[in-house]
């Protein structure tokens, strides 16, 4: 049985030299929770596509994780310019990506569809101007 | 299935880390992309992940995706800070003179397969 846990992380857009260390941080966590591998790389893929969304595109965004013994929850709350087309973006191979991105390994238009399959459920919601928020559910139990 | 070590003398690789678990390391599967969301899409953990990507962002989506080790292809050296991250989350990293399409036919002739395989089978459309 997975004791419950729960932790938020600050993420500051434009930072890449920290880019990662919350979803690394959460992959650490979950194997020190004792929780099965399997869920950890699912988990860990999606947190680390998300928070890499917050760093390119958006100013800063809460990510609050929260462990229970039958779900893995990761809600991602974010300041920034929002999703006009949620539709478009859902799509695999669509990017709005720069080339400073793509330098970094990142914009080949899979991060969102990479997020939503890795999750067992998976809400999106945006505002053009305000920001996005995620909400990604894995089941463990 | 091969041993890192044998991967290091295909690829007549240099060690930059982990250097002594190279005959302790199995690897299942072979990845190779310059794109780091295709790399935690497709691939699978126990692979080796060939890439000419040479940046922090290489190791830690290895780490995220439990890749067993790193190859620079192309004769590309990692810089000091990928080094640091990699001896700290634990990953090998190799490093070969040759371009990425030669690295891969050798270890496929060796019978290293493909992760090019969807790790999870619930969509990829969209469902909004």
């Amino acid at each position: 049985m997975v004791e419950p846990f729960s932790q938020s992380f600050l993420i500051e857009g434009r930072n890449f030299l920290n880019a990662g260390k919350a979803s690394t941080e959460i992959k650490s966590i979950l194997k020190q929770l004792g929780v099965n591998a399997a869920f950890i790389r699912r988990v860990a893929i999606a947190a680390y596509e998300a928070e890499m969304n917050v760093v390119m595109y958006a100013r800063k965004a809460k990510m609050t994780f929260q462990v229970t013994p039958q779900v893995i929850k990761i809600l991602v709350n974010d300041e920034g310019p929002g999703i006009p087309d949620i539709e478009r973006a859902m799509r695999e191979g669509y990017s709005t990506a720069t080339p400073e991105m793509r330098e970094m390994g990142f914009g080949a238009g899979m991060g969102l569809p990479n997020i939503k399959r890795n999750s067992d459920d998976f809400t999106i919601e945006s505002e053009v101007g305000k920001g996005t928020q995620l909400g990604i559910t894995i089941n463990i139990s | 299935m091969l041993l890192l070590s044998e991967i290091r003398e295909l690829l007549s690789s240099e060690v930059y880390v982990g250097e002594e678990h190279l005959s302790e390391t199995d690897i299942k599967f072979g990845c190779a992309s310059d794109l780091m969301s295709d790399v935690l899409a497709f691939s699978r953990s126990g692979a080796v992940l060939l890439t000419g990507l040479v940046n922090v962002q290489t190791i830690q989506t290895a780490f995220i995706a439990d890749i067993s080790a790193v190859v620079f292809v192309r004769g590309k050296r990692p810089a000091d800070d990928i080094i640091s991250l990699a001896k700290e989350k634990r990953i090998p990293v190799l490093g070969t003179p040759y371009s990425m399409y030669e690295a891969c036919g050798k270890l496929y002739a060796k019978g290293l397969t493909s992760t090019m395989e969807p790790a999870v089978s619930n969509g990829f459309q969209a469902r909004i």
